[in-house]
């Protein structure tokens, strides 16, 4: 299975990352070396094996729904590039 | 100054409470070694003058018998740790200027503890690299230089590059790290210093940056298993604010060390004598067998069948989930903004300048293997695996107490060696990996020297919750090798 640059070039504005042509040949190039690496799974027979998702073999643990935390919006806005009237500031977006 | 320097984690402590020397002392001396070594560029942010206010404030305890199990001790933190008011950085231009309004549960548990803290450690970009050449601040240099005089520049591993370095060339007493595939390990190995990982769940992982959430846990970097006994211990515990975290006590873990390995079944897996292994990691590994047969441990061999699948199953379960994580950073509530006409043109514009080349590389590859179409091919696939592999080492846990493998496939490289194939990187892991995936612990111990002069250490992994014996085989070993091998870096001097 290998992917071809119109491929890379829609997983990387899936995952929101301009990527101009010459970063996406070599990406391509990359990304197939690590996917023909992890090809290598398909030799193995998981028939009736569960997937695993988390080695604690315990559940969530539960706890009472009731606000434990917040109330504090200046230490939540304190690292934002920008901000208007208590809120996040971003680019506007409808028009 | 090089006798503080010179001092362990445990032996400065016994030294601060026989009042020989006071943590104003010692932290002056570490704070001058970290000027003395700034060429390793082990550290990101240096915090003197709050190392200066910490250690005022334990030798006022200290002087009146007071203080916790770290009081005085000057550490470093891996810039990986939310610390409350100081830049953390993840190595990344995208978090550029992050100053966090809360403190990580591990870093506060240590200063709870009575630690110090010199500053931030340089590290991988989101801890994805196995050399520390990753960093948005340049990579971190390895204290130690092949004998022979080649005299060039070497990694120190990583991704913990800097705590390791910090460690080994006497610029911190100890340091916390962070390993997700083999980052506290392999480092520790490549620095001849110990490090370990303990069981996924025993340190919170809340206020660590996240890099992959099912198999990211902290834990020391130190200069012998007693210091790793030590500050582990001040490290874990419950933490209701991570749902992952174990309830359960904390042991002593240097009671544990009770050099008592007799009759012991210490397993040696057959598979991970990998193709092209170099002559001199086997021979290593045949001595430290030999040295805890020697101390009356039984040696048997055992099978880890899908060993060989490990390193491909990391290679899709971190990046799913390291894409996942990474998906916050879009400039909109922290760090960098690289502004754009549009949001998205925002969210793109940002995370193309932010993000170095191999986080990008993982993004891109973890949101791959989750895109529709592919999940169950390669995530749910690389889940079942998992599965298997952690069932081998149930296995092997019916018969084995605790199993003996090498570290790391090789000593430290040279900056810039290994950089043109990903995969040739990622070989790095190899040994580290299989427990990570399991969630086991794990600890690296230095043994011996590889035939260029550089530290080569054994890894010693074992049951879930079970650090105690890993601990107490890895002093064992610690003993018995008696590695006493200085760098050619050291603050302060020999």
């Amino acid at each position: 299975m290998s992917l071809d640059k119109a491929t890379v070039a829609k997983i990387a504005h899936l995952a929101r990352i301009k990527t101009d042509d010459a970063q996406l040949d070599a990406m391509v190039g990359d990304l197939n070396t690590i996917l023909g690496f992890v090809e290598q799974l398909s030799e193995v027979n998981t028939d009736n094996v569960e997937p695993l998702a988390s080695v604690t073999g315990h559940g969530l643990p539960l706890r009472a729904d009731v606000v434990t935390d917040g109330a504090y919006p200046e230490r939540v806005l304190a690292n934002a590039p920008d901000r208007a009237h208590g809120y996040y500031a971003v680019p506007k977006v409808v028009e | 100054m090089s006798d503080l320097l010179s001092l362990s984690l445990t032996g400065a402590r016994d030294a601060l409470k026989a009042k020989k020397t006071s943590s104003t002392e010692l932290t002056d001396a570490y704070i001058g070694a970290m000027e003395a070594g700034k060429s390793l560029n082990a550290f990101i942010t240096e915090t003197p003058d709050k190392a200066r206010a910490m250690a005022k404030a334990s030798d006022e305890k200290l002087a009146k018998g007071e203080g916790g199990a770290m009081e005085g001790l000057p550490i470093g933190i891996k810039d990986l740790f939310c610390t409350q008011g100081v830049l953390t950085t993840a190595a990344s231009h995208i978090l550029d200027g992050f100053k966090p309004e809360y403190e990580s549960t591990v870093s506060q548990n240590l200063w709870n503890a009575g630690a110090v803290m010199l500053g931030k450690l340089n590290l991988d970009e989101f801890a994805m690299g196995s050399s520390n050449e990753t960093s948005h601040y340049g990579p971190v240099e390895n204290p130690w230089r092949r004998s022979g005089g080649d005299n060039a520049k070497l990694v120190p591993g990583g991704s913990s590059g800097g705590s390791a370095a910090a460690v080994a060339g006497r610029l911190a007493i100890a340091a916390t790290g962070t390993d997700t595939g083999g980052s506290i390990r392999q480092p520790a190995s490549l620095c001849g210093i110990v490090g370990i990982k303990p069981t996924y769940g025993r340190c919170s992982r809340w206020g660590v940056v996240a890099f992959a959430s099912s198999l990211d846990q902290a834990g020391p970097l130190t200069r012998t298993v007693s210091d790793a006994a030590l500050m582990l211990g001040a490290m874990a515990g419950h933490d209701p604010k991570d749902s992952t975290s174990a309830d359960l006590a904390v042991p002593d873990f240097e009671a544990a060390l009770t050099g008592d390995v007799r009759g012991m079944k210490i397993g040696i897996p057959k598979e991970y004598r990998v193709d092209g292994m170099p002559a001199e990691i086997d021979a290593l590994w045949q001595k430290g067998a030999a040295m805890l047969k020697d101390a009356g441990a039984e040696i048997v061999d055992i099978s880890l069948p899908h060993t060989k699948y490990a390193l491909p199953t990391y290679y899709i379960i971190a990046p799913a989930e390291a894409s996942s994580n990474l998906a916050r950073y879009d400039g909109v509530r922290y760090g960098l903004r690289v502004d754009g006409d549009s949001l998205n043109e925002m969210y793109e514009n940002t995370r193309a300048e932010g993000f170095g080349d191999e986080v990008k590389r993982r993004i891109l590859i973890g949101t791959y293997v989750l895109s529709a179409g592919y999940y169950d091919a390669y995530y749910l696939k690389a889940q079942k695996v998992r599965a298997l592999i952690q069932k081998d080492f149930n296995d092997a846990y019916q018969s084995v107490d605790a199993i003996l493998t090498p570290t790391a496939p090789s000593a430290a490289f040279a900056i810039g060696e290994n950089e043109d194939d990903p995969i040739k990187m990622y070989l790095n892991d190899v040994f580290t990996v299989p427990a990570s995936l399991a969630g086991l612990p794990g600890i690296s111990v230095p043994v011996g020297l590889s035939g260029e002069g550089l530290p080569l250490g054994l890894q010693v992994l074992g049951k879930a919750f079970d650090e105690e014996t890993v601990l107490k085989v890895g002093g064992v070993l610690e003993q018995a090798a008696g590695f006493d091998a200085l760098p050619g870096f050291l603050a302060g001097g020999k």
